[in-house]
């Protein structure tokens, strides 16, 4: 019992925060435990979620990826040019899930093959496909897509947007990827110790880039829903989303360094920023301090992990 | 005289302006222990390290039972049967005993799900059989000791059979009973008939369990002998005299 309690305290102590923040909320607001509000949050946060848990894989392979939301917006440019150019909605969408796919594919292999470090690779290739999008838009937004491919942004199932219902499957899909199956095995191996993984007779590269192929995928998920909803696609799309899905991450538990992840953790953590940002609009606070609130956060979350590993007495790698 | 299993021809090997190995023969036979002896930064770990694949030698071949490699991935090493123990024991510190040990051979269940519960119960049998106690099994590798860590990579060895079998100073961290345990496990797996490689420092342990004897100096086989042929204080004065003169000729 003591074990478990202190495996998974940090994930204990979001649940906590969580409850506490929603006691406050709820004494602040009325509305904020209705059942409208509920789904506001989760509506307005699942685009979060699904590229939090890409990024959670990622983190947990022992890398980071800077160039997530560059790769958001480069599918958006690319699903938006391809509905224009006459794609029907399922082939634009496959396009654009297949690019997120292979920029993912990218940074694996630069990351695999090159041995240069995932900040610097992945910050250059951001700031590629950043200038690709602004060039192919000519820095307009492009807009107009017609409701088949609308729906895919506000449409509802049984009640639910397809956006909650698809974060939801990806939740419930990556807990067995991670931590059931042979491909999250290798992947925190790969955090954890690249050496012994590669000496254990797996091929190492096939790990690294298929992990970033998901996050890749991930982000392309993320900007079907995105761009479904502004009915427009924008060069500047999924600015510092990348930064949202590391603190999700880090805050989650998910060691920086890589070797340990937690899917329940990164879940937690992505719905606290998500009712913190609904606390304050509710109470009317300038959206400028939700950005800072996510930055103070995530050096909370790092200094709170760092703290643990210290008492512990365990070694960061 | 059997033939070898592993027979390596004259391997070179250099980082960068430092010559870690110099055309190296070394060979070694099934149901024997051939220790590797020689000081530090003599290249011991650097040729087993060829042997076990992933570092790619720049000449040189290596026979293995009757094929012939120019060199060998850790996958192909392992498909011939190559177990090894680095030095630096290659765990991952954030995986459980059970974790490391099935690091690329885990058990599944139902084809694609895995088998957490049998490869915990597994691992508990098999650290019993080897006498090998750790207290909690499901505590991640990094809160283990040094000693404990160094008996979880040879558990996972023995877990992994394989006959060619590789020790890379697999006891320096452990205490008098347990590096006696590891001694007659050598014993008991050259029962077996395999073939075990064996760098170490401890001399007395060499002479103890091992059936030939190559010495390594500044990257080259400088003398290979059965043990039978030599003792303990003979092998000390070889390696030390060796040393010195060295020294003479980088003064001359
Ligand atoms: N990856 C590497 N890069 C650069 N030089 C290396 C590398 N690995 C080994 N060397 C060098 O090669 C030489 C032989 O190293 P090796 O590890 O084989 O020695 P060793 O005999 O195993 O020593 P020890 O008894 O200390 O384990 C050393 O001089 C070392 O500095
Ligand atoms: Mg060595």
């Amino acid at each position: 019992m003591r074990k478990w309690f202190s495996k998974y305290s940090q994930q204990i102590f979001l649940l906590a925060v969580m409850i506490l923040i929603c006691i406050i909320l709820t004494a602040e607001s009325k509305y904020f435990l209705t059942w409208k509000n509920i789904k506001n949050i989760l509506e307005a946060n699942s685009y979060r979620m699904i590229l939090a848990v890409g990024m959670t894989f990622v983190i947990a392979s022992g890398v980071m990826d800077l160039s997530a939301g560059a790769v958001v917006s480069m599918c958006g440019v690319i699903m938006a040019v391809s509905l224009h150019a006459g794609f029907s909605v399922p082939a634009a969408v496959a396009l654009g899930i297949c690019s997120g796919a292979a920029m993912g594919a990218l940074n694996g292999i630069l990351i695999h093959y090159t041995g240069i470090n995932f900040f610097i690779l992945t910050l250059a290739v951001s700031g590629m496909l950043r200038g690709i999008s602004l060039m192919v838009t000519d820095g307009k937004p492009i807009t107009r897509f017609g409701q088949e491919f609308i729906f895919l942004g506000i449409g509802r199932i049984g009640g639910l947007q397809l956006s909650v219902i698809l974060a939801i499957l990806l939740v419930f899909v990556s807990f067995p990827l991670m931590f059931h199956m042979k491909w999250g095995n290798y992947v925190t191996a790969l955090g954890g110790n690249k050496d012994a993984l590669e000496k254990s007779g797996i091929h190492v590269g096939r790990i690294r880039i298929s992990v970033h192929v998901f996050l890749g995928a991930t982000a392309a998920v993320t900007a079907v829903i995105i761009t479904a909803r502004l009915n427009s696609a924008e060069p500047n799309a999924g600015m510092n989303m990348e930064l949202d899905a590391i603190t999700a991450a880090v805050m989650g538990g998910t060691a920086i360094t890589g070797g340990r992840a937690s899917i329940g953790g990164t879940v937690l953590a992505v719905l606290i920023l998500g009712v913190i940002r609904n606390g304050l609009t509710l109470m009317s606070v300038s959206s400028d301090y939700q950005q800072w609130i996510t930055g103070f956060l995530l050096l909370v979350s790092v200094l709170i992990s760092e703290i643990r590993v210290r008492k512990t007495g365990a070694l960061m790698k | 005289m059997d033939t070898p299993v592993v027979e390596m021809k004259q391997v070179k090997k250099r980082f960068g302006y430092i010559q870690a190995l110099g055309g190296v023969d070394f060979k070694a036979y099934p149901g024997e222990v051939t220790a590797i002896v020689g000081d530090n930064g003599s290249g011991k770990s650097t040729l087993i390290k060829i042997l076990a694949g992933g570092l790619k030698p720049d000449g040189g071949e290596i026979h293995i039972r009757d094929r012939v490699f120019a060199s060998l991935t850790a996958k192909q090493a392992i498909e011939q049967g190559i177990t090894t123990v680095y030095q630096d024991l290659a765990l991952d510190n954030c995986k459980d005993c059970a974790g490391n040990i099935f690091l690329g051979r885990e058990i599944m269940k139902c084809k694609i799900l895995l088998d957490h519960r049998l490869m915990r119960e597994r691992t508990k049998e098999l650290l019993k059989r080897l006498h090998i106690s750790i207290p909690d099994i499901t505590q991640p590798v990094e809160k283990m000791s040094g000693g404990q860590r160094q008996a979880l990579a040879v558990a996972r060895a023995v877990y992994a059979g394989g006959d060619i079998m590789i020790f890379d100073e697999p006891t320096s961290a452990m205490g008098l009973k347990e590096t006696s345990r590891i001694m007659e496990l050598f014993l008991d797996l050259k029962k077996q008939g395999k073939t075990i490689i064996l760098i170490s420092h401890n001399l007395f342990q060499v002479f103890d369990v091992a059936d030939r004897i190559c010495v390594l100096h500044n990257g080259f086989l400088v003398d290979s002998f059965l043990t039978g042929d030599s003792s303990p204080q003979k092998l000390h004065e070889m390696i030390v005299e060796k040393e010195e003169e060295m020294t003479d000729e980088e003064m001359v």
